[in-house]
């Protein structure tokens, strides 16, 4: 089983290859050739130890994340236009606190960052102990359903692609 | 054909991209109470921003120019969360009033405002044992520590 990082080295020779045999080293290049030497990677994945290794498995987690995220951040943009917009402002804004799964600093910073541009959220700071995350809401008619977006969308996802 | 459509893209970024962000800037001046007003700031400021830079990658149909646009859109989603972040903080720690549409303050009585630092609710404080037994993972795969 080799290293994630080590598995990207070698996507990047076989990129260099693909784009040596084109003789050609352009934009469109690149990506083709990254995206067939992944490719490659990916039927060869039994060659490399592991039927299911750390980088395809990263990889892949780390797209479904990206259209996660931009989706959520189109949606919160347009939550918060529509009672920008309303003729009342009718938001009921509350602190919640969120109690953390993940444990190490990168996970908590990633998750408040990201946070922040989400559905009607916005991080206010993590307790000293590193066990909560306080979470400005702006729509709090639900705070259940404010807690389990954060916990069951944003943060599992999120150590899904980290760990 | 494929060039009307990428004029109609274009057009669609643009006007979605402009449209955001003069929707910010109306909710800072609308929302009620400063941490509030952040919500409009942080997150449609940040789409109109990437949209109109996806705009620019596109219709300018140059390498160089889409990376540095690309870049933008990277450097906004990485920035605008951390300052729109302790902007709020500060309001918190501040005391700046808010509107008293609030419902519920979990966060209230905890912050110690001399050394600015909070403490978890009693429930959720992380007891020493269950850090001991909590410490290890869900497993990544034989040898996944190697990375």
């Amino acid at each position: 089983m080799r290293r994630p990082a080590g598995m990207f080295a070698i996507n990047l020779m076989l990129m260099l290859a693909w784009c040596g045999s084109f003789g050609s080293f352009g934009p469109w290049t690149l990506l083709t050739g990254f995206v067939a030497g992944f490719a490659v990677l990916y039927l060869t994945r039994r060659v490399w130890g592991d039927p299911e290794p750390q980088y395809f498995r990263k990889t892949f987690a780390f797209l479904s994340f990206f259209g996660f995220y931009a989706n959520a951040l189109l949606q919160s943009s347009i939550l918060i236009a529509r009672q920008v917009l309303s003729p009342r402002i009718t938001a009921r804004p509350g602190v919640i606190a969120v109690p953390l799964e993940a444990e190490r600093d990168l996970e908590i910073a990633a998750l408040a960052n990201l946070i922040t541009l989400t559905p009607g959220t916005l991080s206010l700071d993590v307790s000293e102990d590193r066990s909560t995350l306080y979470v400005h809401a702006m729509f709090f008619d639900d705070p259940e359903v404010v807690l389990d977006d954060i916990k069951n969308n944003f943060e599992r996802r999120l150590l899904e692609f980290l760990r | 054909m494929i060039e009307l459509l990428v004029e109609l893209v274009l057009v669609v970024l643009v006007l979605a991209g402009s449209g955001f962000a003069l929707i910010a800037a109306i909710g800072v001046w609308r929302l009620p109470d400063s941490l509030m007003r952040m919500h409009a700031s942080s997150k449609a400021g940040t789409l109109g921003g990437s949209l109109l830079f996806f705009a620019v990658a596109i219709g300018l149909g140059e390498f160089d120019p889409a990376v540095r646009a690309l870049a933008g859109v990277a450097f906004l989603l990485f920035t605008t969360p951390i300052a729109s972040h302790l902007i709020a903080r500060a309001t918190y720690l501040l005391g700046v009033p808010r509107d008293p549409s609030q419902v519920r303050d979990d966060l209230e009585g905890r912050y110690d405002l001399a050394a600015r630092v909070c403490q978890a609710p009693p429930e959720a404080a992380r007891a020493a044992t269950s850090a001991a037994s909590g410490g290890e993972r869900p497993s990544t795969g034989a040898g996944g520590g190697a990375a």
